[in-house]
């Protein structure tokens, strides 16, 4: 059988809006995805333990209060500490189009605003992302 | 459920509309179909201002009273709000509704390590007594009613608003406080809890029986229908779960020995304005007679007062969308229009620039004008209840009463709403209906303009409300400020019987009171209740 992707949807830090991590989780899950969602007010810590522990290819963060590029900084400063550099990171909620460079340059590997289509959303995991053997 | 549906033929003719709650609308209505749905005009509508108070709660509506217009305001430090609350006032806006940071509606100080990089950032930020000292400064706090967006912490908020209030010479029985407080709602959609649901349940029932005592102007909960909705539920669930909450914090306080008619005048609601127009008016006159029906029958309320469905109805925030941001301005306009013909005594709306950020001072004046515009320049208040009798919307009231009725059915049969959050009942349902609605929404099936019809490509360029560090910094360094200079073993002493009276299960307030004029931090207080009480853990949901 083939090997699944797996995904960690993840809420961190103190915004409690969740409709679009739980809708994506639905969608990437009906893509033939095994999903994981962490539930709300995660700290970078608990996020990265999460995934570890659940072995995923790739979180996904649900950020809506604005706060995306401070939660970011802090991920991907902590994932680089663990040397983890098996698990990609993408991102998705209210991110204006001027922050989406700064992301980048920080290693999220994808980026998705709000409205972004499941269509486009799953067809970028499918092509980026192999799941671990 | 789900979506609205159109279904068309090929000649682009519309053959069936399905409403997001699960009725079809028929092209043409008459006397027929009233007859079919049982419509009774004595029973169903008698006049305004009475039984079942389907028409409106007053007589004569907008005419004796214009509705309160309070947009949800409040970013950076007290001060910076301060000037945009003096700046929406001056313009005529004629209530305030404050917005919170993430930190303070999370019971934690501007300095805790959790704290970082959301002081601020979507609501002003508040540790203690000295802060709503600034942001209150100059209003006139017995005129302007003020709307407390807060929810976990809401009984610490109330107190400080009382306290500050009081400081300013406006007494306790002269002041208009409308904290949300609503927890059960924040456990289903907007995720701003801590304590577990026994608890966060009991501390609303001692803010509804302080104010009940001591705050007789002021509203102490209002129950949120709203993020529900926000969160994905049909508008009749919205209305069902809405009143199953308000019903489970009445019997928090009819455990405590009073009567219904001794505290349900405090109870206003929050509901959402977004979707077809049709629905969402037959929502509201559906709701509010159902609500007077619920006070009646299941509680054995006697005073007419105590069956008025109150509320602020508005926002709109899901209709909102981030593609052609312009359109949202137009969407607003017929939000409110939803708002005014569903009997609305308060307003709100979200900015048109909200789907990126906090609005710009000419966003949130502009929503203000859409009220303005429709109260005193298109007519809205010349009558009241214009489409009263209307074939169509009494029957859709009708429908929509039936489906309200069945979905409190199912959360009776479930034992109440606080089984029916505990086991994630409703989270599970309004999460696939989210995501029902999306699918929708992306096949087309929903059309929304500029998204999935008449797109335009290129993300056009809107000018954004800017976060400033600076505001976080200042706010941190009076919080400081602050801890140096109160007597720091008083504020110790208080907190200690505050842990007594809350481990003793007594009312919570006036200790909260004492804690505030000392100078206590929110997240002190918090801390106090956290051990208590313990923290709230979500059910799993898939």
């Amino acid at each position: 059988m083939e090997k699944k992707v797996r995904v960690l949807i993840a809420k961190p830090g103190l915004d409690g809006h969740d409709r679009g991590a739980k809708v994506v989780a639905q969608a990437l899950r009906d893509a033939g995805m095994e999903v994981i969602y962490t539930g709300l007010h995660q700290t970078i810590d608990q996020i990265i333990n999460t995934a570890i522990q659940e072995g995923v290819d790739v979180i996904g963060l649900s950020i809506m209060s604005g706060a995306h590029l401070p939660i970011c900084e802090k991920l991907m400063k902590k994932m680089e500490e663990k040397k983890i550099d098996d698990i990609s990171v993408i991102v998705g909620g209210v991110i204006p189009k001027r922050d989406i460079p700064i992301l980048q340059r920080m290693g999220i590997h994808g980026i998705f605003p709000g409205g972004t289509p499941f269509s486009e959303l799953i067809r970028w995991i499918q092509e980026h992302i192999k799941p671990r053997p | 459920m789900g979506v609205a549906k159109y279904i068309k033929n090929e000649r682009d003719e519309v053959e069936d509309v399905i409403l997001q709650s699960g009725i079809h609308v028929k092209p043409l209505y008459t006397a027929r179909d009233l007859e079919e749905v049982g419509f009774d005009p004595e029973k169903d509508l008698a006049l305004p201002g009475m039984y079942p108070y389907t028409r409106g709660i007053h007589p004569l509506g907008y005419r004796s009273r214009q509705w309160t217009t309070r947009q949800y305001t409040g970013f950076g430090t007290p001060k910076e709000t301060n000037e945009r609350f003096k700046l929406m006032i001056s313009h005529g806006q004629t209530g305030l509704n404050v917005a919170f940071d993430l930190p303070t509606q999370m019971g934690l100080d501007s300095d805790d390590p959790l704290a970082e990089g959301e002081v601020g950032r979507v609501g002003m930020a508040v540790d203690t007594l000295r802060d709503f000292e600034i942001a209150f400064e100059g209003i006139p706090l017995d005129r302007i009613g003020v709307g407390l967006t807060i929810n976990a912490v809401a009984s610490i908020i109330l107190a400080m608003f009382q306290v500050t209030a009081e400081n300013f010479g406006y007494s306790k029985d002269r002041i208009s406080a409308t904290p949300q407080n609503d927890i059960l709602k924040e456990m289903i959609g907007r995720g701003a809890w801590i304590f577990p649901v026994k608890p966060a349940v009991r501390l609303i029932g001692d803010t509804i029986e302080y104010a009940m005592k001591e705050l007789p102007r002021s509203n102490p909960v209002s129950v949120c229908g709203y993020h529900i909705r926000e969160s994905g539920c049909s508008p009749v669930q919205e209305i069902a779960y809405a009143f199953q909450i308000a019903n489970t914090y009445i019997e928090e306080v009819l455990h405590r020995g009073y009567h219904v008619d001794d505290f349900v005048r405090g109870f206003t609601f929050n509901l959402n304005v977004f979707g077809n127009l049709w629905e969402q008016v037959a929502k509201f006159r559906a709701a509010r007679k159902l609500w007077a029906i619920n006070l009646k029958e299941r509680y054995g309320a006697k005073e007419s007062r105590s069956l008025l469905l109150r509320g602020i109805f508005g926002g709109g925030g899901y209709g909102m969308t981030k593609a052609q941001p312009e359109n949202n301005i137009i969407r607003g306009a017929y939000y409110a229009l939803a708002a005014a013909l569903g009997g609305a005594q308060t307003t709100a709306l979200c900015s048109f620039d909200e789907a990126y950020t906090i609005p710009t001072p000419r966003a949130a004046l502009l929503s203000l004008r859409t009220f303005q515009i429709l109260m005193e320049e298109i007519g809205l208040r010349d009558t009241v209840d214009p489409l009263a009798g209307s074939y169509f919307i009494e029957t859709l009231t009708k429908q929509m009463e039936e489906k309200i009725l069945e979905e409190m059915k199912r959360i009776d049969e479930m034992g109440g709403m606080i089984k029916a959050v505990e086991t994630g009942y409703v989270q599970r349902e309004v999460a696939r209906q989210a995501y029902e609605f999306e699918k929708g929404v992306q096949k087309g099936e929903l059309i929304k303009v500029g998204v999935n019809k008449y797109t335009e490509g290129e993300e056009m360029e809107v000018e954004l409300h800017e976060y400033r560090q600076e505001s976080a910094e200042e706010q941190i360094k009076r919080l400081q400020e602050v801890k140096r200079e109160r007597d720091n073993r008083k504020v110790g002493q208080l907190l200690r019987e505050l842990e007594k009276a809350a481990r003793q299960e007594k009312n919570v307030m006036p200790y909260l009171l004492e804690c505030c004029k000392a100078y206590a931090t929110v997240g002190e207080m918090t801390k106090v209740f956290k051990e208590v009480y313990g923290e709230f853990k979500e059910p799993s949901i898939f």
